[in-house]
């Protein structure tokens, strides 16, 4: 219902922009593609499309721009291929947005403290230097480790380990 | 009655229950068979008062429990007392011989003003008559009669009710090494850090006798405490907190609670480590980009940096002599122990069996080192022998960390978690005894023994 909602916002504005012909900056939550004023149904159609397709993309963004918190493998600062995507999306907002972040690095309780600060240390750093990759300036990222001193799961099981070895992306 | 109350005598029973409760308690998890057995009597009570009728606490129950508590002896069940003598003249030595101890320990507790006790407590050999020529007691101090050859430790002590246990603790050392050889380490304490997770600061740093008795509190705090570290005088401890938001070593002197910020780097300060002579000490800061050794000058603050690699080095300990420390690193893919010199030069790897060692410790006595060892997927404690690299995997927990050596090298402090509880731990140096300290109130972890208290 809501789709269809925002579907029909994005027909009507446009048909707003065919009928005025101007090149006028829209709204952010709108396209800016200018459209020449020979506006037939085909052509709005695929333009639709294309607003509904940009709008489903910006919904995938936010939803992933919801999820600050990448998982790792005991004793690594490896960053999994399936968070090279989540973590570009937030590299690329950051950049946009010239937000800062804090890098909150953690570890599972095995092993031994002070070892382990230095392995969420690590493992923010590892993330760190990918958004760098992507552009993010090193002044808009602060890396700090916790260790193990701040579970997110305070059980002695695999499963509270793997909640525990995170990096948590914290924006101010 | 009044005049019978005059001069009230209790005979200690030893089974009367004491206001003050020990914080963390001490369980014996694994006893050892060649345990020595020793018998320590109750001590006679005499007071003048009509009030007093009773010690603060049991000095006889706290020498017994101690020398229970090193692992290497199993005092007799009180049932089994053949007599229950107070000073040298009432010992009956064949009753001693008969029973097989190889000590007995007796003694009198006087009150001699409300609150002062004079205490005088005796230990003998009942197979050796010459012990007393090969013990340090002055001739003269003892009265003639054949039983005072077997005296091995004659003491006479003026304490109060501040320091009734600790005298107690004294005491229990110098029944220890009078068997023994070795010095005691009881009268130590331990400092730990305490999570309370429902209080308004959850993370406390405390500390305790070495039986878990006088806990205090050095420092409380919203945010984590690490890594306590014990000044070689006794007199300080250094830690990293998380106040600010981001882990930093500050230096608490324990009496005044004064405290000072010693490193607030750019990146991680972490694992403070106090040199034996106690002018530096040992660091990790990652502010030149990775984790690093340090040493800092205390008077000066001035950094040294020890190490140069892009892989993790932490945990520094140093070789009693402080010429040396050992680390971990994972210079070599996974955590190791490495040792370098002060003077500079290479580190050198130091452990090869298994594939994570890491929070190596020294033992005071410098011959062997401690570390937290995997095997099996499991995290124990294991000893290694400096000369020979021989290492012994001393626990059969699974997740121990910070470990902690008695300073007189005998037993080794750690943490571990005990169900879905960190508690404390202690194992012998050879692994054959184990106790477990858990706490009345959440978790206890990150023990540091602290040196030998003059």
């Amino acid at each position: 219902m809501k789709r269809s909602v925002q579907l029909l916002l994005a027909l009507l504005a446009a048909f707003a922009l065919a009928a005025c012909s101007t090149t006028e900056p829209a709204d952010d939550t709108t396209d800016t593609t200018v459209q020449q004023d020979d506006g037939s149904d085909a052509e709005a159609e695929a333009l639709a499309r294309q607003r509904a397709a940009e709008e489903a993309e910006r919904q995938r963004i936010a939803a992933l721009l919801e999820n600050t918190t990448i998982y790792f493998d005991f004793d690594s600062d490896a960053i999994r291929s399936g968070d090279m995507e989540l973590l570009e999306v937030h590299a690329k907002h950051i950049q946009a947005t010239g937000k800062k972040v804090i890098l909150e690095g953690h570890a599972d309780e095995r092993g031994t403290p002070e070892y382990n600060l230095a392995l969420g240390e690590r493992r923010a750093k590892s993330v760190a230097q990918l958004m760098r990759t992507y552009g993010v300036s090193g002044s808009q990222i602060e890396v700090i480790s916790f260790g193990e001193e701040s579970p997110a799961n305070p059980g002695h099981t695999e499963q509270a380990w793997q909640e525990n070895r995170r990096v948590e992306i914290k924006y101010q | 009655m009044k005049h019978i109350c005059k001069k009230l005598v209790v005979l200690w029973l030893g089974m009367m229950a004491y206001a003050a409760n020990a914080e963390v308690q001490i369980y014996i998890t694994e006893g050892r068979d060649d345990a020595r057995p020793v018998a320590v009597v109750p001590f006679t009570f005499e007071s003048e008062s009509e009030v007093t009728v009773q010690p603060p606490h049991d000095f006889a129950q706290i020498i017994a429990n101690d020398l229970e508590r090193s692992g290497k002896f199993k005092p007799v069940e009180l049932s089994e007392l053949p007599q229950r003598p107070s000073q040298i003249t009432d010992v009956d030595i064949d009753a001693w011989k008969e029973l097989g101890v190889d000590g007995v320990v007796y003694g009198i507790v006087k009150e001699t003003a409300p609150g002062k006790y004079m205490v005088s407590y005796d230990l003998i050999d009942p197979y050796n008559d010459k012990a007393v020529m090969e013990s340090s007691i002055p001739s003269g101090s003892y009265p003639l009669v054949d039983q005072s050859f077997h005296l091995m430790v004659l003491k006479t002590k003026l304490v109060n009710n501040d320091n009734f246990r600790w005298a107690a603790h004294i005491a229990a050392d110098e029944i220890y090494e009078a068997l023994t050889g070795e010095r005691g380490a009881f009268a130590t304490q331990i400092a730990y850090v305490q999570v309370d997770r429902l209080a308004a600061k959850p993370y406390q740093l405390n500390v305790a006798d070495s039986d878990g008795f006088n806990q205090t509190q050095v420092f409380t705090s919203k945010k984590p405490i690490m890594s306590p570290s014990w000044s070689p005088d006794a007199e300080k401890l250094a830690y990293v907190s998380f106040e600010n938001g981001r882990s930093e070593i500050y230096v608490q002197t324990i009496t005044t609670g004064q405290r000072e910020l010693i490193a607030s780097y750019k990146g991680f300060n972490s694992a403070p480590a106090w040199s034996p002579d106690g002018t530096k000490m040992a660091m990790v800061l990652s502010k030149d980009g990775n984790p690093e050794l340090y040493v800092m000058d205390l008077a000066t603050k001035k950094l040294t940096r020890l190490t140069r690699h892009y892989s993790i080095d932490t945990e520094p300990s140093w070789h009693p002599d402080g010429k040396s420390l050992i680390f971990t690193s994972d210079r070599g893919g996974k955590p190791q122990i490495y040792r370098v010199s002060l003077a500079g030069g290479d580190a050198e790897r130091v452990t090869f069996e298994g594939r994570y060692n890491a929070g190596a410790e020294f033992a005071p006595d410098g011959k062997s080192i401690v570390m937290v060892h995997q095997s099996n997927g499991n995290f124990h404690v294991a000893a290694q022998d400096i000369d020979t690299g021989n290492l012994t995997v001393l626990t059969k927990t699974s997740l121990d960390e910070s470990l902690s050596v008695a300073p007189n090298s005998s037993m080794i402090i750690f943490s571990t978690v005990d169900g879905q509880q960190k508690v404390l731990s202690a194992v012998s140096m050879d692994g054959r005894f184990k106790a477990r300290l858990p706490a009345n109130v959440g978790e206890v972890k990150a023990p540091a023994w602290s040196p030998f208290i003059l």
